[in-house]
């Protein structure tokens, strides 16, 4: 398997070339730029046959994209952040009409106070527009889910949006060793899109009606019924992955050193990179500690987590979000939430960590700290606060 | 009378009021468009009236996605179409909020890349789908639920945006203002910014029975009236130069303003005399700008004022 040693942008432009998107519609913001730049040079190569629509705006490069898809055409963004919560009304629209997308997200921090680095809270604010969110671990991830995700976003069992985070800065500028598949095998795996509807003079339709309370309720059930159905496709589409390029994402979460783990760490993301690290030093110390990594978190694989947590002493949740104000006096992310919904009646406590905000480093000896507060019983607090500064 | 009963590309049976200038530029628009044409909505009077779910009344294909967007979502289909090889016509049309105001953003990013759509703007001078709230097409001194003529207040406070004008500025070749109240050449300009490569624009004034205060049986002649006075000017621009505008005999302003209700606070309780004049001079700037008054002879029987 041959390896090329790229920037994590370049290497997720070059996987979206792979995709032949015919439209692509992008605003540069840090730390997402470096793909759309890419992208321009690749289109202007004559290397991708795509219109390549340099909007005003990330509102305007969403709403492009609702209009291409909606005319029939694959099509493609990248945004983070401040861009992505300016295209947030889009967001859901384009979930609501069912329009199926692949948008990158360089995970970014939002303002106030401005922070070009690196958390989660951009994608995870975007959690109720009816999304699918994956989350890549590293940059040969986050490439192979953009062929993965156009698969399922498409499948007309799913027709929804989805969103493929991987974090900036950590990711979007590391070079790392990917593999990058041919244009024949990507063509082999990713059919051209076949869309169930079209805006087309030939069979013309209405997209976008309103619906009232007779109506309404049914679409938001449709479009979570969608999400469910997801969960299955992802598998078997990220199993297909597996069978024809040895890379398999058939597992919506990913177990590390689990077998006989009774301090169950859970995060998504690049953190987890650094947490396997960290969990391989503490094994050596003799503590029985492994990770879930989540893969996706819309939608989120409930039944797959509580599964691989069965079993466990403590679990410690590592989130790179805050939703402010929740959890009475205590601290709670969105991962957090999710996997105590999902271990619902059982004991098994579950501590939560606020870590790594606004790009603050997150070190192996940080995770070390997160598992000893965690063994001692405290957490849902924010982890490393320089109470000196406060 | 007989009443045509074949149904247009426009549906019969939406839900607009009886005597809606929109619904009617709606009929027109598409009309002139045909077949081979796909409608963007902004979200608005048009859209609700037009697709309450799972009924229809657009026999070409539609789509609505949002309020300030609509521009930016024709962008998209318009590149899908070019990358497809396909030739539909595209075509936004949207209110005068959608359009001077929440959708600037939008419009100006489509305009200055240049795409190949065709923007209707129906000016029916409010926010009428939430109520007749003031936009920035609303007239100076209209009274609208949220430019109220009070005690202390005689209605909007500022004249209607230059809208056409903001558009030729951004290197439109086919810009014109036209009425629902002049079918023929509404339908005229609507082919034409279609004919005309690149992003072209028309904004058609459609008189709004609910929200301005008149009958539903005067639509056409309060937008006649509008012409009439010259608070309401029909021109095209080419390449940012007006090439032709419809010229009138006019009639004081007071004609137009006395039979709506949003401008009833002008003559009642008492004569604003000096509101109407500067209305007055509204229109009469317009007829300067434009050169839109046809000198008639001078009658030998009346004096000359």
């Amino acid at each position: 398997m041959a390896l090329e040693i790229m920037e994590g942008s370049i290497a997720v432009a070059q996987a979206v070339r792979r995709c032949r998107p015919q439209v692509v519609s992008a605003y540069p913001i840090t730390p997402q730029t470096h793909i759309v730049e890419a992208l321009a040079e690749i289109v202007a190569n004559g290397e991708l046959a795509a219109d390549y629509i340099t909007v005003e705006s990330e509102f305007s490069a969403l709403s492009a994209c609702v209009g291409a898809v909606a005319a029939g055409s694959r099509a493609y963004s990248a945004t983070t952040s401040q861009g992505l919560a300016l295209m947030f009304e889009v967001c859901f629209n384009m979930a609501g009409m069912r329009l199926p997308l692949v948008m990158t997200i360089a995970n970014r921090a939002l303002g106030a106070p401005l922070s070009i680095w690196n958390d989660q809270q951009d994608s995870i604010s975007l959690r109720d527009a009816g999304w699918l969110q994956l989350y890549a671990e590293d940059n040969q991830e986050a490439v192979d889910l953009h062929y993965i995700g156009y698969k399922v976003a498409e499948d007309h069992r799913v027709l929804l949006p989805a969103m493929v985070c991987f974090d900036g800065f950590i990711l979007s500028h590391t070079y790392e060793p990917v593999n990058m598949l041919s244009q024949e095998e990507v063509d082999a795996f990713l059919p051209p899109f076949v869309p169930k509807y079209r805006l087309d003079a030939a069979s013309p339709v209405s997209m976008g009606m309103y619906a009232t309370p007779d109506y309404y309720l049914e679409f938001r059930y449709e479009t979570d019924q969608a999400q469910k159905r997801a969960l299955e496709v992802l598998r078997e589409v990220g199993k297909e992955f597996g069978e024809r390029f040895g890379r398999d994402y058939s597992e919506l979460v990913e177990s590390y050193q689990m077998e006989d783990a009774e301090t169950a760490l859970v995060a998504m993301g690049s953190i987890c990179g650094t947490t396997k690290d960290a969990i391989d030093e503490m094994r050596t110390e003799g503590k029985k500690v492994g990770l879930v990594r989540l893969r996706s978190f819309r939608p989120f694989p409930s039944e797959d987590l509580k599964a691989a947590l069965a079993g466990v002493t403590r679990v410690a949740v590592l989130d790179k979000n805050i939703t402010l104000g929740a959890g009475g006096a205590t601290a709670r992310g969105a991962v957090a939430l999710e996997v105590r919904d999902a271990l619902y009646g059982s004991t098994i406590p579950v501590l939560d960590y606020i870590i790594g905000l606004g790009g603050r480093d997150v070190r192996i000896e940080d995770i070390k700290k997160v598992v000893a507060l965690c063994e001692a019983g405290e957490g849902d607090r924010f982890y490393g606060l320089r109470t000196e500064v406060l | 009378m007989a009443i045509d009963k074949t149904c247009e590309l426009f549906e019969c049976g939406h839900r607009a009021c009886g005597g809606c200038g929109a619904a009617l530029a709606g009929r027109l628009f598409l009309k002139a468009a045909g077949t081979e044409t796909i409608v963007v909505s902004s979200t608005g009077c048009m859209e609700v009236f037009s697709t309450p779910y799972p009924e229809t009344a657009w026999k070409v294909p539609w789509i609505h996605s949002l309020f300030e967007n609509a521009s930016a979502v024709a962008s998209g289909i318009e590149s899908a179409l070019k990358v497809q090889g396909r030739k539909e016509n595209v075509v936004v049309i949207a209110g005068d909020g959608a359009t001077l105001d929440i959708g600037v953003l939008c419009i100006s990013g489509a305009f200055e890349r240049g795409h190949d759509i065709t923007y209707i703007c129906y000016d029916n001078e409010a926010y009428m789908n939430t109520g007749i709230q003031r936009s920035g097409a609303t007239p100076y001194d209209a009274s609208t639920t949220t430019s109220p003529a009070g005690r202390v207040s005689m209605g909007n406070k500022r004249p209607k945006k230059d809208m056409p004008r903001i558009l030729a500025a951004h290197g439109s070749p086919y810009v014109a203002t036209a009425s629902i109240a002049y079918p023929a050449d509404f339908m005229q300009k609507v082919e034409k910014a279609i004919n005309t490569p690149g992003p072209t624009y028309v904004q058609v004034h459609a008189p709004c029975c609910t929200g301005w205060g008149f009958d539903g049986s005067k639509t056409l002649a309060i937008g006649k009236l509008a012409i009439e006075t010259g608070l309401w000017v029909n021109y095209e621009m080419v390449d940012g130069e007006v090439t032709k505008v419809k010229k009138v005999v006019r009639k004081p302003v007071e004609e137009y303003l006395k039979e709506q209700k949003r401008f009833r606070h002008l003559f009642k309780p008492a004569l604003a005399t000096g509101e109407i004049a500067k209305i007055q001079a509204i229109a009469d700037g317009n007829a300067e700008k434009y050169g839109i008054d046809i000198k008639l002879p001078p009658k030998k029987d009346v004096e000359p004022v």
